[in-house]
């Protein structure tokens, strides 16, 4: 889907490795881009009223039958309602099972690397960057759930053991975000823990923020399941 | 489907420190500390028995679902499955299993989620968020719903199927038997009972079950 230019309200590139939040309000969208191909943006979603309501994976997960997050379905809170749906996806698969990087993950990964020896490409984990970005909205350690890592991949098979699919997003890749409520979203660009790439290298994601104003009785993914009707019902009552 | 690693115990129970039944619907929780060994059985069959762990002396450091499976290169736990905190720590390790299979993908049931998975008017019904809550507020010292986090389903089974999709599925378990943890530091175990009405997995039957501690 192109995007009329004459929307868009907002629009940056985040560096890889790096976090960000942005406060997603009711009727807009956030495209993730994945400009150069290999991403991996960790994405948490909190009402943005009241952030001890929060994107809850297990409930997403078993109210559409899921284990990935992708296009058509819904990001559900703990209070079953919609922070954001997802209204177009080139990639196909997001994980949301597996969390993010942190200080050990890196290290055994890529070593460590600190700001004295490298400056701004130092190594930054996604555990504290996303804790960092929570702090600057009072929020903390106890408000740091599962995140969706948007284009990565994490197969699993029929014994339940898990694995990272390399090339799951190619450059362009991208994935459209509307908030069905007031939503902060709290991002990190830092790479996934299961990618196996022996270089620290981080990849650039690019926000496009738009006036998407899809009504929630025109929204595709309110079809997507029937448990999903009844999520846009208790979002639109709750925004009334 | 694979079982993971059946193992059964040693412990006798009428060597258990303490002994405690708790029936479906209701919550419990309790300091366990290093070393100890909690057995939960499932003395009816089938039953989903929600859990947290925290960190005794920490509680902003807790049980993490995604953490724990994406360390363990599995999203099933069993015996031998280290049930890692969110900042890295080893709360504690199952040490037995005759079960062979626990999600932890899930989550617990809340009146919200209720609302969305089965018919609207279904929110109206007990559920585990809101037995987790009354377990967080009854133990107090600043506890809420901040730490109701994603938590383990002893005895569920929810299959994760390579095509990115989920079900939940009837349970493996069978009256008797049981899962057994080793607290590898000082933890607050907290356990709705569940007493979810709506699902095919507990064959509508929300049933006791009992908890051993030995020292």
């Amino acid at each position: 889907m192109n995007i009329d230019p004459k929307l868009i309200l907002f629009e940056e590139t985040m560096p890889g490795g790096w976090n960000r939040s942005h406060l997603l309000k009711r009727g807009t969208a956030l495209r993730l881009t994945d400009l150069e191909g290999g991403a991996n943006m960790a994405a948490i979603f909190y009402n943005a009223h009241n952030p001890t309501e929060r994107y809850n994976m297990p409930d997403t997960l078993k109210a559409q039958f899921i284990s990935c997050i992708g296009k058509g379905c819904a990001c559900y809170s703990d209070l079953g309602r919609i922070l954001v749906s997802v209204l177009d996806d080139s990639c196909g698969w997001h994980d949301t099972i597996s969390g993010v990087s942190n200080a050990r993950t890196n290290e055994r990964r890529y070593g460590s690397r600190s700001y004295q020896e490298a400056r701004n490409g130092y190594y930054r984990n996604g555990h504290d960057a996303l804790l960092l970005e929570l702090a600057k909205h009072g929020l903390g350690k106890r408000d740091l759930v599962a995140p969706v890592n948007f284009f990565t991949k994490i197969a699993v098979d029929e014994t339940g053991a898990m694995s990272f699919v390399a090339g799951n997003s190619r450059a362009g890749a991208f994935v459209d975000l509307q908030a069905e409520m007031d939503t902060l979203v709290v991002l990190c660009s830092c790479p996934h823990p299961m990618d196996p790439t022996p270089e620290y290298a981080p990849k650039p994601v690019r926000l496009t923020v738009w006036r998407s104003a899809i009504a929630p009785e025109e929204n595709p993914c309110r079809t997507f399941c029937p448990q999903n009707e009844r999520g846009f019902i208790n979002t639109v009552e709750y925004c009334l | 489907m694979t079982i993971a690693t059946l193992k059964e115990s040693p412990l006798d129970p009428a060597a258990a420190v303490a002994s405690t039944v708790v029936p479906a619907g209701e919550h419990w929780i309790r300091l366990i500390r290093a070393g100890q060994t909690l057995r939960i059985v499932d003395l009816e069959g089938n039953q989903a028995v929600d859990t947290i762990f925290y960190n005794a002396a920490d509680y902003s450091d807790r049980y993490s679902a995604v953490d724990t499976i994406r360390e363990q290169g599995n999203v099933y736990l069993s015996t031998g499955s280290q049930l890692l905190s969110s900042e890295g720590n080893v709360l504690l390790t199952i040490s037995a299993d005759t079960c062979g299979r626990h999600d932890t993908l899930g989550g617990g049931c809340s009146a919200e989620s209720n609302s969305v998975r089965y018919p609207r008017e279904k929110r109206y019904m007990h559920n585990c968020r809101d037995s987790f809550l009354a377990g967080l507020l009854a133990w107090g010292e600043g506890m809420d719903k901040r730490e109701i986090v994603h938590n383990i389903n002893f005895f569920m089974n929810v299959p994760i199927s390579p095509d990115g999709k989920s079900t939940f599925a009837d349970g493996i378990s069978e009256p008797g038997k049981y899962v057994e943890l080793r607290a590898e530091m000082d933890v607050i175990c907290l356990i709705s009972n569940c007493p979810q009405l709506n699902n095919p997995c507990n064959a509508y039957n929300p049933t006791p079950v009992q908890l051993l501690i030995w020292d």
